[in-house]
């Protein structure tokens, strides 16, 4: 008789057949082949871009999944697996019909099953898609190829949903993994995208590796890429998300040729990455990358109170923060703003009040809204590196105004925890924390969630006023680029008067690359787009 | 010695308990929530909430211990709560980068600090003494990330000479499998050389006063013979105690050396895991580690017996 010993568990005898595995069985890469290696700013450890809202996740998802519409860098949807569509004169019924050669990594053609089962997963996680379908009255499939979405009402932003990036974007996967409950993660990653994903060569915090799809068809007619638009080429038969946690160890391998593309160096190594032979550092798009803010907690005092939210404009001087923070002027902007700066709708509207710098009204204003001395709870973040220099800014700042800051050291694993607190802060709860978020999100209204004062519904801090909630709606009724605009400056005006953030900037995150080795970057904001990458 | 290793072997099982029930009270009781690891940056208090029901977070703590028992009974060390892939297979994946860069260390520090002691203890108070000591206080004091990025510096970046980060598995090759361990060995063992070093070189000391060392060389043998063969014998009690106590700074010193060199062992799977709230993983490792520990003793204590005869169990 042959087998297993019994008092082995199988799963020990599998892990046992790993680790001997490693030592004997590990496909050495073949020379032949073209191999990108990247380093990220974080690990691949989550498979479900809808499970998850981290960046990381979301570049994983457009690795390896396609979707319907890709969004340009001026955030202008335009067709990705969908072939042509049309939208009925009254701006409800939107008709679309997928493009030809779209096959699954397991051979399966997409159809519209896969896409509706796909949107519906994601709408039930993503405020976006939320919102789309709270306008949406039918979403069906007409046939393999072709299905329909009607609204309730016209709202406009149906296009750029559908092409959204950033993270929980409505990629479209098989309808088997799409029926998953949308709080469970997938296990099975099978897409249509330009790459496929090698599960069996996946080492979770180390290393992801994904092989070219011979198979895919790119759009016809060699659009030009833009962002997520554009014809999507995979030119390396293989392309490795290496995850290297230390920055130095990451920038020396840049340099050493080791890798090919480092999404997020430090910015203190990047005078020594651009003097390095071979290596070139590019700005990601058009606009900064990042935006940092201040959260308030409306549900305690003092910041129940308007007026000493408004006072912690007067306590923000953006060019402290961006110098702690980021330290050279050529990679960030000073950003009276809550709509981005430099976008599409950036605007200065209500912007009065952040541009004064005066510690002395700041104090006159939280003695004007009751302030008496009491600890203010602040969350700071120890282990981020750039969310723990802002958080010692302010602290330093609050501190020199007079007030009364208790600031509690933790990691930013806790602080996220933290945070969902709603208890008052002597009971676990808190006052201020600081955070930094995508500018993608922060240039339109409907996308940027920080903006949002949807009371219980909406983001820690729980901001609560109707007039901003309704202003964001109005967006997705504007057509033309004149009312979107003055939506924006309304909405920006209401939202600062009401303190939702209080921003301290924007700065932008060079990625760094070998110019001798590899070409067709596109500068993108927000995620870094792999296909049309060439190995030279 | 077959009783007394059973007794120890038996002895083990309540040491394990307890770090088990150690573990996963403490874990629960550290703040931080992977939920809201999970959730990301722009989710919403409800969002977090569902995604900490799915995975059984918000169960009564005693409940999951229960559970996580009921697994542990079983072989099973649970899945991780981000890959969703069994710890088992996790802990299996990084497995032969620790154990490489381990041993790599120890035959490194031992192969050099040991002729490093005797020479100090048989030259004492002479110049090799003194640079073995200085060395060794050196060794000792400089941080291993330190020593890390200045051999990068020194070996990958200026002189090209060696790969900055990253593992080869041996079935890759004999070369590029030892070129990706010569600087992180080097980096972890200077610390450890420099403490072998040291207690070598007083163990010697003692023993190069002994009479018997005395009438070994006044019997006119090879001063070689009488270091190596008389003197360190009788010196090795306390040295591989201390190669022993080593081991255990070795599983601290590889969750270092495996993040300045990227290498995907088991040190780095604890600080990504810690980092992450990701509880099994997490539970699991410091098992392993704590029965590693458990199994470097037994063996340490065993070859007392082997190396000096007087000693039996």
């Amino acid at each position: 008789m042959t087998g297993k010993p019994a008092f082995l568990p199988a799963r020990w005898t599998a892990a046992a057949a790993i680790a001997a595995g490693a030592f004997v069985a590990t496909p050495a890469v073949q020379a032949q082949e073209k191999v990108l290696r990247a380093v990220m700013h974080a690990d691949v450890r989550t498979l479900d871009p809808f499970w998850t809202t981290q960046t990381i996740a979301g570049i994983h998802g457009m690795i390896v999944y396609d979707t319907l519409f890709g969004n340009d860098e001026d955030g202008r949807a335009h067709p990705q697996m969908v072939g042509k569509y049309t939208v009925s004169e009254d701006r409800k019924t939107y008709d679309f019909t997928l493009r030809d050669g779209l096959k699954f990594h397991d051979g399966s053609p997409v159809a519209t099953k896969d896409v509706v089962a796909s949107l519906r997963r994601w709408a039930a996680r993503d405020p976006v898609g939320q919102r789309l379908f709270s306008f949406t009255d039918k979403l069906e499939a007409i046939d393999d190829k072709s299905f329909r979405l009607v609204l309730k009402e016209p709202y406009s932003m149906v296009l750029e949903s559908l092409g959204k990036s950033g993270t929980s974007v409505p990629i479209i996967m098989r309808e088997k993994e799409a029926l998953t409950d949308p709080n469970t993660q997938i296990t099975e990653v099978v897409g249509s995208g330009p790459f496929k994903f090698a599960k069996e060569q996946w080492v979770p915090g180390s290393k992801t590796v994904y092989l070219k799809n011979a198979d895919y068809v790119p759009r016809p007619g060699n659009e030009p890429p833009s962002s997520f638009a554009g014809s999507k080429v995979p030119k390396v038969d293989r392309l490795e998300l290496v995850w290297i946690a230390d920055p130095q160890t990451a920038m020396s391998a840049l340099v050493n040729g080791e890798i090919d593309f480092y999404e997020a160096p430090s910015i203190d190594f990047l005078p020594i990455l651009a003097k390095a032979r071979g290596v070139k550092l590019m700005k990601t798009g058009k606009i900064d990358s990042t935006f940092g803010l201040i959260r308030l907690n409306h549900l305690h005092p003092p910041f129940d109170n308007v007026k000493a939210r408004q006072a912690m404009y007067y306590l923000v001087n953006q060019e402290d923060f961006l110098r702690a923070i980021v330290g050279d002027s050529e990679y960030y902007t000073v950003c009276h703003a809550l709509i981005v700066c430099g976008s599409a709708l950036g605007n200065d509207a209500g912007s009065e009040m952040m541009k004064e710098y005066n510690p002395k009204k700041a104090l006159q204003l939280f003695k004007e809204a009751g302030y008496k001395g009491e600890p203010i709870t602040v969350l700071q973040a120890t282990d981020h590196v750039t969310i723990t220099p802002a958080t010692q800014v302010l602290v330093q700042a609050m501190r020199e105004a007079g007030l009364n800051v208790d600031a509690q050291a933790m990691d930013w694993g806790s602080v996220v925890s933290r945070r969902a607190k709603k208890e008052p802060p002597a009971q676990g709860g808190w006052n201020i924390f600081v955070t930094t978020s995508g500018t993608v999100g922060g240039s339109n209204p409907i996308l940027h969630t920080w903006i949002g004062a949807a009371c219980d519904k909406g983001l820690f801090g729980w901001p609560c006023d109707a007039e901003v909630e309704k202003l964001r709606s109005a967006y997705g009724f504007a057509h033309t680029d004149e009312e979107k605009m003055k939506v924006a400056r309304d909405l920006q005006k209401r939202a600062i008067e009401q303190v939702v953030y209080v921003p301290f900037g924007q700065w932008t995150q060079p990625i760094a690359y070998r110019a001798d080795r590899i070409d067709g970057i596109v500068p993108n904001t927000g995620l870094p787009v792999f296909w049309n990458i060439g190995k030279k | 010695m077959g009783a007394y290793v059973l007794r120890r072997l038996l002895a083990t099982i309540p040491v394990m308990v307890v770090v088990a029930v150690f573990v996963f009270f403490l874990l629960r009781l550290a703040p931080g929530d992977p939920a809201a690891i999970i959730a990301g940056e722009d989710a919403t208090a409800e969002a977090i909430a569902a995604v900490r029901a799915k995975l059984g977070l918000d169960r009564p703590v005693i409940e999951q211990f229960a559970l996580w028992l009921y697994g542990l009974a079983q072989g099973d060390l649970g899945v991780s709560i981000f890959s969703n892939l069994p710890v088992t297979r996790l802990i299996a994946q990084r497995l032969e980068p620790t154990l490489a860069l381990t041993l790599s260390t120890l035959i490194v520090a031992v192969c050099l600090a040991i002729p490093m002691g005797v020479l100090a203890a048989w030259k004492a108070r002479g110049l090799a003494d003194r640079l073995v000591m200085a060395f060794a206080v050196m060794g000792f004091a400089m941080p291993t990330f330190l020593v890390g990025y200045g051999l990068i510096f020194i070996f990958s970046v200026k002189l090209g000479w060696l790969p900055v980060q990253g593992y080869r598995p041996i079935a890759q090759g004999f070369w590029p499998f030892v070129e990706t361990l010569i600087l992180p060995s080097v980096a972890l063992g200077i610390a450890y050389m420099a403490l072998i070093a040291r207690i070598t070189r007083a163990s010697m000391l003692e023993v190069l006063s002994e009479d018997y060392i005395r009438t070994a060389n006044s019997k006119g043998l090879a001063t070689g013979r009488v270091l190596m063969l008389h003197a360190l014998k009788n010196a090795s009690v306390p040295i591989v105690t201390v190669i022993g106590i080593g081991i255990a700074l070795l599983i601290s010193g590889v969750v270092i050396t495996e993040t300045v060199f990227n290498i995907p062992g088991l040190g780095r799977l604890t600080v990504d895991a810690v980092l992450k709230r990701d509880y099994p993983i997490v539970q699991g490792l410091i098992l392993v580690f704590a029965g590693a520990k458990v199994a470097v003793n037994l063996l340490i204590d065993l070859s007392y017996a082997a190396l000096d005869p007087r000693i039996r169990y």
